[in-house]
């Protein structure tokens, strides 16, 4: 029995050591193998009397048992080292870059587009689009600016000749529009009042400086009823201009001015600070002239197929990239226009940032990256 | 519209600061673009009396000065010829900023004597250009006083004039546009009748009373045009940025200025025979004093002589028949033009001058006899002579017509009532004759105006008299739940947009012109859209494509280094020269690679692939037909003649797509490929507008798909279109994808021969596939491939 206890000790002190798995399965194979050590006591059992028989047999069991649970244990510290060491062998550089891909950007005239129709969407109005190259009746003497207005003057317009198989005739050539205020005639044309519409779109005039180009975007406002007053049209710019630049407050003044389709006609400012180095829209010391509107003149309403003595209303004119400018701090027009990918990368928007009045109107569709 | 607070203190009596001058006038429309006060500068140049005068003692030209401001004496080193003990001039201390360095004085060693200020030349203190000695102030002048105080300093306001208020091209209208709205009284305008001393000899006849309704000619024999300007007149005209010429040219520039009275006057003794006022007959040459000659239309307006046009009346006068300093007799022209046929001959001539620039908007019919009273009494005064009896033809008479303001108007117009005496008052105020009949105010214009026609434009008068700021602020009513804004096509634009930007491309906005050079390769077969007046020659046509533009682009960043690019625009594209022969499309080009090298190898050239992608997924966010495209090899010419392709919707192009032609490439200087596509988005068919939004039940099979491969061998020019939709069409019913996922040319297969590899997912409806039933369904996508492409199989 004493050669028993010494073999388990050895077998149990050969588990403990085995360093791996191979080395662990050959001591299984060793002891309780076919002819294992264990195994050959076992058969030596059929040698002896019944009562020896039982109680080596049941010794023997003990062991073998002992044995097989001994190797078990060390069978999952060997798994758990040897899937440690694979593990550590796995290691990888997690400060590694990410695979590069790339987030594209939206034009800042197209968000501040979509800014501008969520907000006067809000207040009823339709989006009108409509042609670049326009008709003269549409783009001026609708707009009660007949061919020798000295207003035509102020707008370095862009001609076309209409037939190309006569020589150019400047009073019959067609235009670059140099407004979208045309669209206020074609919208009257097709439509009677109530009429609730902005026209955004390209518009084009002879002029290039850091404030000037030969093309920049306006939007074209038109509110056409029974009992429209200016009140509203000064409630209708300052709601705007408020929910557009995102604030609370905005000091705001209006100037009388001239424009042959609005009488009164009147610019806006808005407040704002001047620094050196910034511009911030708010209260301040400086104002800054955003936009011209007026009370839609009774001959334009006329021109629109409209009676004047039933229907008034109010237009008024902003500029899509000049909103930008200001509200976004960009400081040059022409750049606009200049497709470097590292002004549009830095200026552009996330394609996630969709403006809304409830789901917010800039910056909410995640980071630039 | 430049003018000097003195020059306006002629016509107005105030005692307002410039301060509220110039708040006033923005207020009442007359917006003030600048205000330049030379005296901002001055605060710290105070008076001072040199009390010494002595050589230095190491450079001949300079002097060492002390200078006494009154309460303290300083060592000064000067190099001025002028000084001397006594004078009185302008002194800088040390620390003063000196407004033409821009720089504050320092104490300062001169030639190894300390000097400790400085006394001022004209143009160290910003009011002049002298600097050949320094100031020399009245004997009398109070020393240790701000300088502002003592110089004779005038601040230049200069207000933008809208096009409606031609009296406000001279001070005086602007004067009582400022008394109206209760900053003083408008002075009196004393305009004496200039005695006739001999009859004019040079006789006037008139020949187009239509366009010239009334012309005045006024002899003045004797004159000195060799004398001085006037300081005060040369002052003024200097402020404002007019030069003075002579003094006969400065008298009708001032007036110009000062009543808005354009004037012309010719050299008498230069003047061959009498003064007819005619048409030009079209072709006439005509020399102007800006030394062009013009080619004259047939509705130019010509003042004639029997040798010609002498002068293009309202616009330019002539280079030969003016002033000189030898000239000694004048004849003095004061007259009317109508603004339609000064603006149409000067638009055409494009020739810009004050004078145009006031008859196209409107010169007061009334002041043809008194502005030539008012100048011949100044030519007089200043340059001698006498005058003759003024030779008048046409009649000068103007009444307006009467407009009528019914008091309410106010309130239904701008949403305040005002009261009628109010209205009346304020009209008053600006020159109107204001009567009432039956509670309606009936206003005759001043002839100063020629803007006023309708009852608008008098609520306007009274508004800025008021304030606009004094309207209140109604917010428009509108529905709490505003029905959708965009049309489907707008929206489309923009969905377009925001897809393109998600698949990495960056948006851009390039102009709709075209630099016709490169445009002419993009045209379709369409004409050529110049324009009339580019701005510049590369940006001369109207866009057939957006390409032009991107490919520009590509051009310019490639210039900077940035060598991988992904850009795209939506926007017009020109078809025809008429309004609305324009359609809106979404074009983008690809250049280089998809990234940098890096540490994965993911970066690959873009391709083909990735444009044709572009396109689909610009026609799938429009929600046009995305997935069974009809696509064809057979793009415009701008692409490369094998590596493009057309996607149609029956007749309709939607898109095109591909690799720009290297040819065209090579011209604007492009290293390498362009991938290109162009999506006309309103080819594309608008969704339906009561599509319903319900999608369709979906059957979500409890039967696992089967994949499985195959390889076809085919001629190199069968189309891997044709294999798939041969195969899809072999049993529609279970093939529910199929793909390419090999292609193979080369070793092992006849020259003319590649190999195709696709991939095929089976869906059983009923029940499990046995293998029969696939082996079966394989056969049938053999059999069907090998019909319609001759595809045997690997």
């Amino acid at each position: 029995m004493e050669n028993l206890e010494s073999l388990k000790r050895t077998i149990l002190d050969e588990i403990k050591t085995a360093d791996s798995l191979k080395n662990l399965d050959d001591i299984r194979v060793a002891n309780m193998g076919k002819k294992g050590r264990l195994t050959e006591m076992m058969k030596t059992l059929s040698s002896l009397s019944l009562e020896e028989k039982i109680a080596l047999g049941k010794q023997l069991n003990l062991v073998k048992s002992e044995v097989e649970n001994a190797i078990l244990a060390q069978k999952n510290i060997l798994e758990e080292k040897e899937l440690n060491a694979k593990l550590a062998a796995e290691k990888i550089d997690i400060t590694l870059p990410v695979r590069p891909e790339t987030q594209g950007r939206i034009h800042p005239v197209s968000k501040i587009y979509e800014e501008v129709v969520a907000i006067f969407g809000q207040m009823g109005f339709d989006v009108v689009n409509g042609p670049d190259i326009e008709d003269q009746f549409h783009n001026f003497n609708a707009l009660n600016m007949p061919a020798n207005h000295p207003a035509r003057q102020m707008q370095d317009t862009f001609y076309i000749n209409n037939d190309p198989s006569k020589p150019f005739d400047m009073d019959q050539a067609f235009v670059m529009r140099t407004h979208t205020s045309g669209m206020q005639i074609r919208t009257m044309e097709k439509q009677q009042p109530p009429i609730r519409i902005i026209a955004p779109g390209r518009t084009y005039r002879s002029d290039y400086d850091a404030t000037h180009t030969p093309m920049f975007h306006q939007v074209e406002g038109l509110v056409i009823d029974k009992n429209i007053t200016m009140a509203h049209l000064k409630g209708c710019l300052y709601d705007f201009m408020k929910a557009f630049f995102e604030l609370d407050e905005l000091p705001v003044r209006y100037r009388p001015s001239y424009f042959p389709f609005t009488e009164p006609s009147a610019e806006m400012d808005i407040g704002c600070l001047k620094t050196k180095t910034e511009l911030k829209i708010g209260a301040g010391t400086d104002w800054l002239e955003v936009l011209g509107c007026g009370m839609v003149h009774p001959n334009v309403l006329r021109a629109g197929g409209i009676n004047p003595d039933e229907y008034q209303g109010f237009a008024f004119g902003l500029g899509i990239d000049r909103l930008a400018m200001l509200k976004y701090g960009i400081p040059d027009l022409r750049t606009f226009f200049e497709s470097d990918v590292r002004w549009l990368k830095h200026y552009g928007f996330t394609p996630l940032d969709f403006s809304s009045l409830t789901g917010g109107l800039s910056n909410n569709g995640g980071l630039t990256r | 519209m430049k003018f000097t607070l003195s020059w306006l203190k002629e016509h107005l009596e105030t005692n307002a600061s410039l301060e509220q001058i110039s708040d006033t006038l923005t207020k009442i429309g007359l917006e003030v673009e600048e205000l330049t006060n030379p005296a901002d500068g001055l605060a710290d140049f105070i008076t001072a009396r040199i009390d010494r005068v002595e050589n230095h003692p190491d450079a001949d030209k300079l002097h060492v000065l002390s200078v006494n401001d009154g309460t303290n004496t300083y060592q000064v080193v000067c190099g001025a010829p002028n000084v001397r003990q006594g004078l009185i001039g302008v002194f800088a201390r040390e620390g003063t900023l000196i407004p033409l360095f821009n720089e504050r004085l320092k104490r300062a060693t001169i030639r190894g004597v300390e000097s400790c200020g400085m006394m001022c030349a004209v143009d160290e203190i910003g009011l002049g250009s002298s600097h050949d000695a320094i100031i020399e102030l009245p004997k009398e002048t109070p020393i240790g006083v701000p300088v502002a105080e003592v110089l004779d300093i005038d601040p230049v306001i200069e207000v933008s004039i809208t096009p409606n208020r031609a009296e406000c091209l001279g001070v005086r209208g602007i004067a009582r546009d400022l008394a109206a709205a209760g900053l003083g009284q408008l002075k009196p305008l004393h305009i004496a009748k200039v005695a006739a001393k001999f009859a004019n000899p040079i006789k006037v006849e008139v020949k187009c009373p239509a366009e010239c309704p009334v012309y005045t000619g006024r002899y003045i024999k004797g004159v000195d045009n060799t004398v001085n300007t006037p300081k005060w007149m040369k002052d003024r005209l200097n402020a404002i940025g007019i030069h003075s010429i002579s003094p006969l040219v400065d008298i009708t520039n001032y007036i110009n200025y000062d009543l808005a009275r354009p004037l012309h006057v010719f050299d008498a003794d230069k003047l061959s025979g009498n003064i007819t006022v005619r048409m030009a007959q079209a072709g006439e040459k005509f020399k102007a004093l800006n030394d062009k000659e013009y080619i004259l239309p047939e509705y130019a307006l010509g003042i004639c002589d029997e040798q010609g046009v002498q002068c293009l009346g309202g616009i330019m006068g002539g280079s030969e028949k003016g002033c000189s300093a030898n000239t000694r007799n004048v004849l003095l022209e004061c007259a009317l033009f109508t603004p339609e046929c000064i603006a149409k001959t000067g638009r055409h001539l494009q020739i810009d001058s004050d004078s145009r620039y006031r008859y196209e908007r409107w010169v007061d019919p009334l002041s043809n006899i008194s502005g030539s009273d008012y100048a011949a009494a100044l030519i007089l005064d200043i340059c001698g002579g006498e005058a003759s009896e003024i030779t008048v033809v046409g009649s000068e008479n103007y009444t307006s017509e009467p407009v009528y303001l019914r008091p309410e108007r106010l309130e239904t117009l701008i949403g305040m009532p005002v009261e009628k005496e109010k209205s009346q008052q304020i009209l008053q105020n600006l020159g109107f004759q204001v009567t009432e009949e039956n509670g309606i105010l009936k206003a005759l214009a001043p002839s100063w105006r020629g803007d006023i026609a309708c009852e608008q434009d008098l609520v306007e008068e009274v508004v800025r008299m008021i304030g606009l700021d004094n309207i209140p602020a109604v917010s428009l009513p509108y529905d709490l739940l505003p029905k959708e804004t965009l049309s489907p096509q707008q929206h489309t634009a923009l969905i377009v947009k925001h897809e393109l930007a998600s698949r990495g491309m960056y948006e851009t906005v390039t102009w709709s012109f075209a630099d016709s050079e490169t445009a002419q390769f993009f045209r379709k077969g369409n004409e050529a859209l110049i324009l009339q007046n580019p701005i510049v020659k590369e940006l001369d046509e109207l866009r057939p494509s957006i390409l032009p533009n991107l490919l520009l682009a590509v051009k310019n960043n490639a210039a900077r280094n940035y060598t991988n690019l992904s850009l795209f625009e939506v926007g017009p594209e020109f078809d025809g020269r008429n309004p609305e022969q324009q359609h809106s499309a979404a074009s983008g080009v690809r250049y280089g690679q998809t990234s940098k090298k890096d540490w994965s190898g993911s970066a690959r050239d873009y391709d083909v692939f990735d444009v044709k992608a572009d396109a689909l997924a610009a026609i799938a966010a429009a929600k046009g037909p995305y997935e069974n495209p009809q696509i064809t090899a057979d793009a415009p010419s701008y692409y490369h003649p094998g590596r493009s392709g057309t996607i149609r919707l029956g007749k309709n192009v939607l898109a095109y797509f591909g690799e720009i032609h290297p040819s065209i490439l090579k011209k604007l200087d492009i290293k390498n490929r362009v991938m290109a596509f162009e999506v006309n988005l309103d080819n594309i068919p608008l969704p339906r507008k009561s599509q319903d939004k319900a999608r369709k039940k979906i059957d979500l099979s409890p039967l696992q798909p089967v994949d499985k491969d195959l390889a076809f061998v085919v001629n190199k020019d069968v189309s891997a279109a044709a294999i798939l939709s041969a195969a899809k069409n072999a049993d529609r019913q279970h093939i529910v994808d199929v793909r390419v996922f090999d292609i193979y040319e080369g070793d092992n297969l006849p020259e003319n021969k590649k190999s195709v590899a696709i991939g095929l997912t089976f869906q059983p409806d009923n029940q499990t596939f046995t293998d029969k039933d696939i082996e079966n369904m394989m056969n049938k996508v053999i059999v069907e491939v090998g019909k319609k492409t001759g595809g045997e199989l690997r």
